[in-house]
Formats: structure tokens, C-alpha cells, sequence
């Protein structure tokens, strides 16, 4: 009986330990960045008005509320960040895509002694340095760079090509970026394809396009949604790609969020920017979750 | 299949790793470089040790690496040990109360732009100063626990998922015989899943190592870490000492991977080996 009473509290120990860390640093800041987002702005440290004394006059209260969000409303800058933000996640995502789904079926192809080799190249820049990788590409880009020295040296331009501080340059640091994101659930997807199926419709006389798009694609769904998605949602609120390369015209959201909070110090209004990147991500996060519990489902 | 399609393959997949790796290797190299100029080779000079001379002699560069150390590898075990606890409930422990809600939480910083984490997370820390004055100050502890935060959550799946590749029939019959869970879990699960706890120490002191956003937002003045120091340097300008720094790193994880792989290689060709014994000791 004491047994059985230890283990159960073992148990709820187990569960409960790290429940009250993730309620604690996930669930709390959450709903004070949510509760900030209808505060105001003040000179003072922390430089916003006070949480909790608005109760008494519920009518000022609601004026205030809305107050930041209208804001981010009527002025064109956040909007249009918004916007090119949006944009920039979803062309990256496309261009991740193109290159990664070939290359998810390359190394699927590829001699099964060779495929793991081949994995690991995919995986190995993951565990190097994000921001030096990303720093890399400005030696590459810059007006003396490596790629306009080599261009002009083969005199196939005669004036070096602006690409530091373009969009251009954004978006080759992303998709280079989250590439390995990309290939990494295709391949897992790919991998598990019946070849007996591929190699069914070829006897049948598919050609291999043909063969491609009814039989390969359509059962390569669920890798290619969770590859745009892991690519797509972190690339919405990238913050220091844009700030090492972009251009300073177009700014990205997170750019803008970090701007206000550190530049400005308007806290309420960095957060509101904060809520609203939520509100447009949540559905891609949940179709996200909806297809790693699956996949956790079906591991086990 | 006809011949075309094992050309294009090959083709695109020798032009996406040439993407993925020309900018390291051209860090490598110019990490070598005599000129101040990053771009342009000295030839007369090169190649030359200086920039990681200069790099060492840096007093900024080497407290920060020594800062992030330390908090990546507090991060790295705290990880490890919630997100063990969550990986095991919600592989071993069924349907019990709050699996959802535990479930969902450990997933959400996976997906979460780290600028929002970073911002809440720092809105937090504020607050509580506010209401029981601690933490006093934003530095180290605040940087470590914003780190352990996320980092637990990649802990959680591999865990999960290593354990979802084992039936529960050993830990089963432990239990049956009399052995108390504890036991059951130091003896049995945990020699199971050490191959998962390895990784998820190394990708939590990786993801540790290498955050930028979430630092910046929950550190302190005074506790700059590396990637902080890295990032402020680079958008001032190009410094070559940047290029060794890169390289050196480059290298570690290297070493680090081919080790790995040679000491998995090694494991598997023993476990054939003793499989062939047994075969013909079976015959």
C-alpha cells in the first residue's frame, strides 16, 4: 500500500515537475505579453502603465485597450512589414522546396551505404554556428565579394551587383538557411515509400513524370506540408537574417518587434506586434502539431 | 526508369550541397587570409595564423565563449532532465490527467518564433522582479532557464520517440518481479534511451550555444554571450577574426560528428560480429 502510494507519487511527480516549468515560462509570459498588448506606454521602468488598476473605470479601459492595435493598424510601416514578411517566408518556403524535394529524392536514391553519408551532409551544418553561417554570406554577397570579384574577373559583369542589403540577399540566406528543415522530413517521408509501387507503374508503362505525379507526389503530401511548415513559420519572425542582410526600406516583422521593444522602448506596442504574429501563425502551428502527433502516433 | 532521371538527381543534389557548404569552406579559407579586407588574398602573406592569434588575445571574444560554455552545458543537463520527464510520461505513463496539456506545451516552443519566446519571456522576468524581486538580475540564471525552456522540448521528442521504438515488455517484467519503478528506470529505461539523452544533451547545448534572439532579449548588462558579442561585431562591419572563430567551431563539430559516426560504425560491425558468432555457434 505504501508501494503503491510511492509510485503514484512518482508519477505525479514525473508529470508535474516539468508541467509547472512549461506553465510557468511558457503559459505566464504569455498571457502578460496578451495583457501588455492593451496597456500603455510610459517613461518609466518597466515603461508601461501598471497591469492591474484599470478594473475601477472599465469604460477608459477599453479605450486603451484597442489603442495599440489600432495604431499598427492606420500606420502603413507595420502593415507593410507584415506583409513583405509574409511574402519573404512564402517564397523562401517555395524556393526550399524546389531545391530540397530534389534533393530529398537524390538521397533516397542514392546507394543505401552512401544514403547515411549523404544525410549527415544535410544535417552537419545544423550543428554549426547559424549566425556564422549567415555572416558567411555577406563575405560572399558584398559589392567586393567573393561572387562579384569572381563575375567580374570572368568579365561577365563590369560593375559589381548590389546584393548585401536587398531582398535578394534575405532571401538566399533563408532558404540556405532552412534547407536542411526542408529535406529532413521529405526524406523521412520519401524514405518509407513502397518501391514496389513505383516500380509497378513503370512496368505498367507510366513514364517516369508520369510516375512522379500520380504515384511519388501525391504520397510525399505530408512530408512537403511539414517541410513548408517548419520553414515557413520561423522564417515569418526571422530577425537576424534581415538585420545582417536586408534591406533598411523593407523590414521585416521580428525587425520591427525588436525595433520597438529596444529602440523605441514601447513595450505595449511590441507586444501587440507580438500577438498579431501569433493570430497569423496559429494556423500553420496547429496543422504543425496535427501532423507531429500523428506522426508520434504512428511511431508507436 | 528511363536514364534521365539519375542524372538530374545527382545533378541537383551536387548544386544544393555546393550551396550549403561554399560559404563554409570560403570562411575556412579566408579564416587564412594575411588582408584586413576579407575578400581580397594576400598572397604574399598568406596563409597566416594572425587572426587566431588576434582571436585569442581578444579578452571580449574568449570571456563570452567561456560565459556561453557555461551556460550551454547547465542548459544542456537541465534539458535533458525535464525533458526526460516529459518524454517518459507521455511515452510510458497511457492516458493520464493533463496529457494533453502537456503534450501541446512541450511542442509550442518548437514552433514558436524565437522573437516572441524571447519577448515573453523577458516580460516575465520583469514581472516577477516586480512582484518578489526575483531574479534581481537578468544574466546567467535568466539566460540559462529562457535556454532550458526550449531546449527541453527538442529533449521530449527525442526521447518520446526512442522510447516509442521499444515495447514497454522489459520494463513490464520488472515490474511483475517486484522491482520498484525507480529501479526499473535506473536498470532499464535509461540504458535504453542513453543513446537519445546523449543527443539531446548535445542539440540542447548546440541550440544553447547558438541562440542569438532569446539571449539578447532575457541577458543583462555584463553578460553578453558569444553569439551576442559575434552579432554586434558583424554588424558593425566584416572582422577576419569572425572567419577563425567560424572555423574553429566548424572543426569541433567535425570531429565531434565523424567521431561519433566512426564509434556507431564500430558498434554496429561488433553487433554483426557477435551475430555471425552466434549463428554459427547456433548451427
Amino acid at each position: 500500500m505504501i508501494e503503491r502510494l510511492r509510485n503514484s507519487l512518482g508519477r505525479k511527480a514525473v508529470v508535474s515537475v516539468p508541467m509547472i516549468w512549461l506553465l510557468l515560462f511558457f503559459v505566464v509570459p504569455f498571457l502578460i505579453v496578451l495583457k501588455l498588448s492593451f496597456s500603455e506606454a510610459l517613461l518609466a521602468m518597466p515603461p508601461y502603465a501598471p497591469l492591474l488598476t484599470w478594473t475601477h473605470e472599465r469604460v477608459l479601459a477599453i479605450q486603451l485597450h484597442l489603442a495599440n492595435y489600432h495604431f499598427l493598424f492606420t500606420d502603413a510601416l507595420y502593415l507593410d512589414s507584415f506583409l513583405y514578411s509574409l511574402k519573404v517566408a512564402a517564397v523562401s518556403t517555395l524556393l526550399c522546396l524546389l531545391l530540397g524535394y530534389p534533393m530529398a529524392l537524390g538521397i533516397t536514391r542514392a546507394a543505401p551505404e552512401r544514403r547515411n553519408l549523404l544525410l549527415m551532409l544535410v544535417i552537419l551544418p545544423f550543428w554549426t554556428s547559424f549566425l556564422l553561417r549567415v555572416y558567411a554570406w555577406i563575405g560572399l554577397l558584398k559589392d567586393d565579394g567573393l561572387i562579384n570579384t569572381l563575375l567580374m574577373s570572368l568579365h561577365l559583369i563590369s560593375e559589381p551587383i548590389t546584393m548585401v542589403n536587398t531582398s535578394f540577399a534575405v532571401y538566399v540566406a533563408i532558404v540556405y538557411s532552412y534547407l536542411p528543415f526542408m529535406i529532413l522530413p521529405l526524406y523521412s517521408n520519401l524514405e518509407k515509400h513502397d518501391r514496389s509501387l513505383l516500380e509497378a507503374a513503370a512496368d505498367l508503362g507510366a513514364p517516369p513524370w508520369k510516375v512522379f505525379l500520380r504515384v511519388t507526389w501525391p504520397l510525399s503530401i505530408p512530408g512537403v506540408v511539414a517541410g513548408a511548415l517548419l520553414v515557413f513559420i520561423p522564417a515569418v519572425g526571422e530577425y537576424v537574417i534581415p538585420s545582417l542582410l536586408g534591406s533598411a526600406n523593407q523590414i521585416m516583422i521580428g525587425r520591427v518587434l525588436s525595433d520597438e521593444f529596444f529602440e523605441n522602448r514601447d513595450w505595449p506596442v511590441a507586444s501587440a506586434v507580438a500577438i498579431l504574429i501569433l493570430i497569423v501563425l496559429l494556423g500553420p502551428i496547429i496543422l504543425f502539431q496535427r501532423y507531429r502527433s500523428r506522426e508520434l502516433e504512428a511511431a508507436s | 526508369m528511363s536514364a534521365r532521371r539519375p542524372l538530374l538527381l545527382p545533378t541537383v543534389l551536387a548544386f544544393g550541397f555546393a550551396f550549403l557548404y561554399v560559404p563554409i569552406v570560403s570562411m575556412i579559407v579566408y579564416s587564412f587570409n594575411a588582408s584586413r579586407l576579407v575578400t581580397v588574398w594576400d598572397a604574399a602573406h598568406s596563409p597566416t595564423l594572425k587572426w587566431y592569434f588576434s582571436l585569442f588575445d581578444n579578452a571580449q571574444i574568449m570571456g563570452a565563449a567561456w560565459l556561453s560554455l557555461k551556460i550551454a552545458a547547465m542548459n544542456a543537463c537541465g534539458a535533458v532532465v525535464l525533458g526526460t520527464m516529459v518524454g517518459f510520461a507521455l511515452a510510458r505513463y497511457g492516458r493520464f490527467r493533463g496529457r494533453g496539456l502537456l503534450a501541446a506545451l512541450s511542442t509550442a516552443p518548437l514552433v514558436l518564433p524565437e522573437i516572441i519566446t524571447g519577448l515573453s519571456l523577458l516580460l516575465l522576468f520583469v514581472a516577477m522582479e516586480q512582484l518578489i524581486g526575483w531574479p534581481e538580475h537578468r544574466g546567467v540564471t535568466t539566460i540559462t532557464i529562457a535556454h532550458i525552456s526550449f531546449s527541453l522540448s527538442y529533449v521530449a521528442v527525442i526521447v518520446q520517440s526512442r522510447l516509442a521504438g521499444f515495447d514497454d515488455s522489459l520494463e513490464e517484467a520488472a515490474l511483475d518481479l517486484g522491482a520498484r519503478p525507480a529501479a526499473v528506470f535506473a536498470r532499464i529505461t535509461l540504458p535504453l534511451i542513453a543513446p537519445a539523452l546523449l543527443s539531446g544533451w548535445l542539440l540542447s547545448f548546440t541550440l544553447s550555444w547558438d541562440d542569438v534572439v532569446i539571449s539578447q532579449f532575457v541577458a543583462g548588462p555584463g553578460s553578453s554571450t558569444l553569439p551576442m558579442v559575434i552579432f554586434s561585431k558583424v554588424r558593425l562591419g566584416v572582422s577576419p577574426d569572425v572567419n577563425a572563430l567560424a572555423t574553429l567551431m566548424v572543426l569541433i563539430v567535425a570531429v565531434g560528428v565523424a567521431g561519433s559516426a566512426w564509434f556507431m560504425r564500430r558498434r554496429e560491425l561488433t553487433r554483426v560480429r557477435e551475430m555471425q558468432l552466434a549463428a554459427a555457434a547456433g548451427s
